[in-house]
């Protein structure tokens, strides 16, 4: 009785008063985010400065958009924007099904032994870091002493130094990428298809569907929301493709298919320290991404009431 | 009694496309089995073999003229080990600071009654889709002293949002919320509720985050890349770039046939490298791979 009248009459700052110690939770991570978050987006005005180290942030000189006009004029910019478009789409059409089929052959599997040890192994890789990944494409394609070219020519096929070939970047980029996180992006779906209500099943058998059958007719259907969401928050980093990856597995002779809005930023930044351009390529990209999302977002909310806001 | 043949009949039928779709089913399976394994199981028989078996191309199924050779020349390459402490380290500080820093911040907008609730997760949200990008990030990081200091491996990059909705989630849906009104009944504050309470009873949870956190700072490498030019501070990631991408030699002294034999060594050290540094996670993940499944389910949970 005496707690509800206290809770009535509190006014919204004895409510935060009381709470207090939950802000103070909160301080650490907030202190962090404003610092190393939330400073750096004031440092996003480089970008429409010319920045000179010596004058620091404020003091240098306003540039408009010069800036802008300089990417958006170099001869790279549209292979860049290209590039960065091209790896993230193929990237997408090939890396999101291939889970789902996955799951769903997995799902299929009746012997337990097998399924968990198909399981284990096709999630191995993903504990693989990007830098051991990259070395060991670069190992298993090598032309002189590579593993692939080695069994290739066993069965007769002479096989061109890959790494060499800007047309087969984005292919082994794609497909060594399936390879490692091929079967972790699969729980998900292993997760969900878990959940379907077994009498489905008994009720499709006892009208005599093959497991083919229900596959086609249960599962797959059971798996599109989650595939939904999936999509559409895949969707909205179409400009965000991976740093990690392409920077190392970029050489001279791949670099016109391999070079990225990030690795060109980067570059840009800390190789040529053209501070205000790289701000400026980073700006662009950064609203671009801002856009998609937002635009990803108010499709998602009207088509299936999935908000990621 | 018709009827009965007839679905007897029915039965047998489907038995042989399930049996053809069986057949399928295990061969793709299994090719795809020794598809994930093979390259991982070649890197581990190469690292054991003789360098010149290798680089011949007869290593295939088994190690050939197996030698410890490889692993013996690692250990005289002291960076590695540096980065390995380092790394260590870094796993350590570093996910011990995530913990710290966004369990406490996830149990706070747990809470509904927390004042403020939807701007704070506004807050930790956005910087999901805008950021600072590289150079302004860069430039604060300098101007805090961070740069080429170990400190920016645990510190300035730990407030991870997800981490945050996956823990939050957690709470919202795991801890009833009956005990937080009878604790309050007896007096007990939020902060003692927090750590005799909440913490004590999200051991799943917490143990899945701080997986993700290990790991994902053993892989790390970009920090590095960006902020640390001190060789004494590089972690093991930044090391093996070294060695695997950008083929520090390690054997350079040599001419002749001397120079071809040190040239298939320096192949050899390579597999060896990936072996000693990626064995760690590879051997930890099957006893935890519960938890990581767990961990999965509960972010998935969230939209």
């Amino acid at each position: 009785m005496g707690l509800r009248r206290i809770g009535n009459e509190s006014s919204t700052w004895k409510k935060i008063w009381r709470n207090r110690s939950l802000y103070v939770l909160l301080v650490p991570s907030l202190v962090i985010l404003f610092c190393f978050t939330y400073l750096p987006m004031y440092g996003i005005v480089i970008a429409f400065k010319d920045f000179a180290p010596a004058l620091g942030i404020n003091d240098s000189p306003w540039a408009g958009f010069k800036y802008f006009e300089q990417f958006f004029n170099a001869y790279t910019f549209k292979s860049t924007i290209l590039n960065t478009l091209l790896l993230s789409l193929y990237s997408m059409v090939v890396t999101f099904p291939l889970p789902i089929i996955l799951a769903l052959l997995c799902n299929q599997m009746h012997a337990k032994r097998f399924k968990k040890f198909f399981q284990v192994s096709t999630y191995l890789p993903h504990f693989i870091s990007t830098v051991v990944m990259c070395g060991m494409i670069l190992l298993f394609l090598s032309p002189s002493s590579g593993i692939i070219p080695k069994l290739a020519s066993m069965v007769g096929i002479q096989m061109p130094n890959l790494m060499a070939l800007p047309g087969a970047f984005r292919h082994v980029y794609v497909w060594t990428d399936v390879w490692q996180h091929c079967g972790w992006d699969s729980i998900m779906y292993i997760a969900a298809l878990s959940a379907v209500d077994p009498t489905l099943y008994e009720a499709a058998t006892v009208d005599g569907a093959s497991q083919w059958q229900k596959m086609l007719k249960i599962d797959i259907p059971m798996l599109l929301p989650t595939a939904t969401v999936l999509l559409i928050l895949r969707a909205g980093s179409i400009m965000s493709v991976g740093f990690e990856k392409v920077y190392l597995l970029q050489n001279n002779l791949n670099l016109v298919t391999s070079e990225i809005i990030s690795t060109y930023v980067y570059k840009m930044g800390m190789i040529s320290s053209e501070y205000s351009l790289s701000a400026a390529i980073g700006v662009f990209n950064n609203v671009i991404n801002f856009v998609l999302m937002m635009v990803v977002n108010f499709a998602a909310n009207k088509l299936s009431n999935t908000s990621l806001i | 009694m018709a009827a009965a043949v007839a679905a007897n009949k029915n039965k047998v039928q489907h038995t042989t496309t399930d049996k053809i779709f069986n057949f399928f089913l295990y061969l793709i399976t299994g090719i795809l089995t020794v598809v994930a394994l093979y390259p991982m199981y070649f890197i581990l028989i190469a690292s054991v073999s003789s360098p010149s078996a290798v680089a011949g191309g007869e290593v295939i199924l088994l190690p050939v003229g197996v030698t410890l050779q490889a692993y013996q020349k690692l250990m005289d390459y002291t960076s590695i080990w540096v980065g390995y402490r380092n790394t260590i380290l870094y796993t350590l500080a570093g996910t011990a600071v995530i913990l710290a820093v966004n369990l406490p911040a996830a149990y706070a907008l747990s809470r509904k009654d927390l004042v403020g609730r939807r701007l704070f997760n506004l807050l930790y949200v956005f910087p999901m889709y805008f950021g600072g990008g590289l150079i302004p990030t860069y430039m604060v990081v300098r101007d805090f002293g961070l740069v080429d200091n170990p400190l920016v491996m645990i510190l300035p990059f730990s407030v991870i949002t997800y981490y945050i909705i996956v823990a939050r989630t957690f709470f919202t849906n795991s801890l009833p919320d009956g005990i937080w009104e009878a604790a309050q009944i007896d007096g007990c504050g939020n902060m003692r509720f927090f750590f005799s309470f909440v913490l004590p009873l999200s051991k799943a949870i917490i143990a899945v985050i701080a997986l993700w956190a290990a790991v994902g700072i053993w892989n790390q490498y970009m920090t590095a890349l960006i902020y640390l030019r001190n060789e004494d501070y590089q972690p093991l990631q930044i090391i093996l770039r070294a060695i695997l991408i950008n083929n520090q030699n390690m054997a350079s002294m040599t001419t002749g046939a001397a120079a071809a034999e040190a040239q298939k060594l320096a192949e050899l050290i390579k597999y060896a490298v990936i072996v000693v540094s990626s064995l760690p996670v590879m051997c930890i993940y099957p006893f935890v791979q519960k938890y990581f499944n767990q961990g999965v389910m509960i972010g998935a949970m969230k939209g």
